[in-house]
């Protein structure tokens, strides 16, 4: 496989210059036919700057690229995708308003006389979904399925158009565990027919187990290529950071909890999550672990009142509160960092500095403005504080990367001193570095007395810092773990035990 | 098998049933060829118009000078049948390409500056009927025999409908806008612009060419309609057709197309149209009421759509949210 004479794809000294930076430099890169080629690195490594120039996304300033021994420099992604190079994005795929079928053969349907053939585009689609293990009504708005059966018809769609080389950018950012496996066996099926597969991930252990090797870049230049069956999760960290990481799992440190804070009783909202009752301290941090679709996020919500709840009450501090929107929530020191951070958390056009104030002059009122140097003063120091790298305080904020922004957006909600403070996936989709500065950032805050409830995926950073953990499972509180309960089989444990005496939710 | 995405189609077309036999329930003679044929010649010009404005809305874009391109296609016509010697189907010819170029030019600046298309319309719209006035601020009769030949061509109904001209030539534009939005690829294009401009350009849909095309339709069939408005009223005038794009959408919007762009059918602004029609007929066979009544109740009918619209996005994305799990054979 990797012994091939010569690789499907090729770079030499790819370079690509910013204003001020360069994003790329001298880059080189082998893909063969029939390899999944991991492409690692932390946020702003260079991973999309390469992809993009090797699809054509972005015009290189230096460097060869040969397909199939071929020169090639694609002008455009359409461009590339004619010469054999398919491309997946994570989030911007396929179109909504369009059927399955629709989407999956966009620019290339089958005509008959001239007009599109509807009935041969359908069956064309049935057969080809079916070869990629879905069994779908291709008929169907493309809405109607999961985004793992997206994912996978955006995998069928780019295959199919370009049959050289694909390279998937974090495909499986937003599934569950279940679904990453039917996505990984599109990958194998695709593997086998010889194509090249670049795939690009935060998850280390989904990358060793479906790649075959593995380059590493940081700070734009290639600092390693490596057989995966002959390193460790640890090696590999090592590249990518460039230093010795502290061990990724974290010795635990549970803290002893305050006063009560926030208590929730029998709050509920039909259609979202069942009635649970809640009570978190000062100091301490209540980590929500569950699947994708447990009910984290809906908890999350209904408690900074982004959802109204339609049973149940909240107190602070014993005293019962009005939670209808999220004015009332900040108005007792209440914060949320959302989930989606995109659509959600930043107002990508705005500058940092104006994203970091939002949520304090929003509860100052319109009325009493925040002076410009106090604004200066406030957004420095959480960036100094949190360590947000950036060029400007005026840049805008969709230009940093995941992990700063991620860290603007705790800045926004430390900028108004809560006491409640609820974060919603606060280490999705961001880079290694940042992630163990977060977690360490969510010590601090508990330390210092701030209660938190944290909704994670990662079972390894709740089991770090939480002082008690609530999964959740099917809308519903299944099991709270205290002390040195508090392990990750413990929650797989509680995660998987129904799960396993309810049928109905494997895939028939 | 009815999906949700046909259930706007749907609304519209029972909307006219139910509104239909309403009417004809009160006034029977409602329900004859001859009103049918009044709808269709009445009607003519606005919906050719609409079928333009139809593609516009389903790619996300709108436009604003519709109204004004038909009134320059009018004084255009009048004035060169008036002063030159040129055959009315030259000018035809001639007011088309000028028209269609127009269009396409508007689509080039919001494909290539990145403007609303919004703001660039409305540009246009001060252009063409700036353009109109400068040509002529009075009205100008046309009176060239030829325009009497094509207005005397109609087609009689057994129960005394006169079926013209240019009803047929918005019925074909309908059938031919229909074919184009849901069985080329180019329709396929402009669904998938509604649906989202940057996820179209990742898969590969040509969005310079397909920005320039629609609003060349667009332009082009206001200029149609501008010609089919000049056998209607034999004149060309600078202040006709003022307002025309805002009756043109509202026809597209009850006609259940999305006006955010993405879903909808061009046969749903035909039916779009007839309601407009019908609720002008009804008006005209009451006797009593105002005209101004027909803006208040397609306003009140836009408001409907309006909130249809809304529910559906509603219900569809309720019922996402409940298919979570892996691939579920339907």
């Amino acid at each position: 496989m990797p012994d091939q004479p010569t690789p499907m794809l090729q770079a030499r000294g790819v370079t690509k210059y910013f204003p001020g930076t360069i994003a790329l430099d001298d880059v080189d890169i082998d893909l063969f036919g029939g390899e999944v080629h991991a492409l690692l690195g932390e946020n702003g490594a260079g991973k999309s700057t390469l992809i993009k120039c090797l699809t054509g996304a972005y015009r290189r300033d230096e460097g060869t690229i040969t397909l199939e021994g071929e020169p090639v420099s694609p002008a455009s992604t359409a461009e590339s995708l004619s010469l054999g190079i398919g491309t997946v994005y994570q989030e911007v795929n396929l179109l909504p308003n369009l059927t399955v079928a629709e989407n999956l053969f966009l620019g290339r349907q089958p005509t008959r006389f001239g007009m599109l053939s509807r009935k041969k585009m359908v069956n064309l689609a049935r057969k080809t979904l079916a070869e990629f293990g879905l069994d779908i009504d291709p008929a169907e708005p493309l809405t109607s399925y999961s985004v793992a059966v997206r994912q996978v018809v955006a995998i069928a769609r780019a295959a199919e158009m370009s049959g050289k080389v694909l390279i998937l950018d974090e495909p499986t950012a937003s599934l569950d565990r279940e679904e990453v496996q039917l996505l990984f066996s599109v990958i194998r099926k695709l593997r086998d027919r010889g194509l090249a597969i670049i795939f690009i991930t935060h998850f280390l252990d989904q990358v060793f187990e479906i790649s075959d090797r593995a380059t590493v870049l940081r700070n734009g230049q290639n600092v390693g290529m490596r057989r995966l069956a002959e390193v460790t999760q640890k090696d590999i960290v090592t590249l990518m950071l460039g230093r010795q990481l502290e061990e990724r799992i974290h010795v635990r440190s549970g803290g002893t909890a305050g006063e009560l804070l926030v208590s929730a009783d029998t709050l509920s909202k039909r259609g979202m999550i069942e009635p649970f009752s809640l009570d978190i301290h000062k100091s301490e941090v209540v980590g929500l672990a569950g699947l994708l679709g447990s009910g984290r996020t809906e908890t999350a919500n209904l408690l900074f009142g982004a959802v109204q709840s339609d049973h149940g009450d909240v107190k602070v501090k014993g005293k019962k509160i009005r939670l209808s929107n999220p004015r009332d929530a900040i108005s007792h020191g209440f914060a949320l960092c959302p989930e989606d951070r995109k659509t959600e958390g930043i107002v990508g056009e705005l500058s940092v500095r104006d994203n970091i104030i939002l949520a304090l002059q929003a509860r100052q009122g319109w009325s009493r403005p925040l002076s410009r140097s106090k604004i200066n003063e406030i957004a420095e120091h959480y960036v100094e504080a949190l360590d947000i790298r950036l060029a400007s305080l005026d840049m805008p904020i969709r230009l940093l990367s995941g992990g700063n922004q991620q860290k603007a957006l705790l800045a926004r909600w430390l900028a108004t001193d809560p006491d409640f403070l609820i974060l919603d996936e606060p280490t999705r989709g961001i880079d290694v570095g940042a992630h163990s500065e977060i977690i360490s950032l969510i010590e601090d805050l508990r330390d210092k007395g701030m209660a938190l409830l944290v909704a994670s995926s990662e079972m390894e950073e709740l089991v770090a810092y939480s002082t008690r953990v609530i999964v959740l499972k099917d809308r519903e509180q299944a099991c709270e773990l205290t002390g040195d309960d508090i392990t990750t089989a413990n929650i797989v444990h509680a995660i998987t035990d129904e799960t396993l005496e309810r049928p109905s939710n494997a895939r028939t | 098998m009815i999906r949700t995405t046909h259930l706007p189609l749907l609304v519209t077309l029972g909307t006219f049933v139910i509104a239909f036999a309403l009417c004809a329930w009160q006034y029977p003679a409602i329900f004859s060829t001859r009103v049918a044929a009044n709808l269709l010649t009445d009607n003519a010009f606005l919906g050719i118009a609409a079928v333009g404005m139809t593609f516009v809305i389903l790619s996300g874009g709108i436009d604003l000078s519709i109204g004004s391109v038909i009134a320059f296609t009018g004084v255009f016509l009048a004035v060169i049948l008036r002063d030159t010697n040129i055959h009315p189907l030259a000018a035809f010819a001639l007011v088309l390409v000028i028209t269609t170029a127009f269009g396409a030019a508007m689509g080039a600046v919001i494909h290539y500056l990145e403007m609303p298309a919004f703001i660039v319309t409305l540009a246009g719209m001060f252009l063409a009927r700036g353009a109109a006035y400068v040509l002529s601020t009075d009205s100008v009769p046309i009176t060239h025999e030829f325009f009497s030949t094509l207005q005397d061509i109609y087609w009689k109904a057994p129960s005394g409908g006169r079926f013209r001209l240019i009803g047929g030539v918005m019925l074909l534009t309908f059938i031919i806008g229909a074919i184009v939005a849901h069985r080329t690829k180019f329709g396929q294009n402009v669904f998938a612009m509604g649906g989202g401009a940057a996820t179209a350009r990742l898969m590969g849909v040509p969005l310079a060419s397909t920005t320039i095309r629609i609003y060349a339709i667009s332009g082009g069939l206001a200029g149609l309609s501008g010609i089919v408005f000049s056998l209607y009223t034999s004149a060309g005038y600078s202040l006709a057709t003022v307002g025309v794009e805002l009756d043109a959408i509202a026809a597209v919007v009850i006609g259940g197309t999305l006006l955010t762009g993405g879903y909808g059918f061009v046969a749903g602004t035909f039916f779009g149209i007839l309601i407009m029609g019908l609720i002008q007929t009804y008006i005209v066979f009451d006797g009593s009421l105002s005209s101004w009544w027909t803006k208040i109740v397609i306003g009140g009918l836009l408001f409907a759509f309006i909130l249809l619209q809304k529910g559906l996005t509603w219900a569809t994305r309720t019922g996402k949210r409940q298919s979570t799990g892996l691939a579920t054979p339907s």
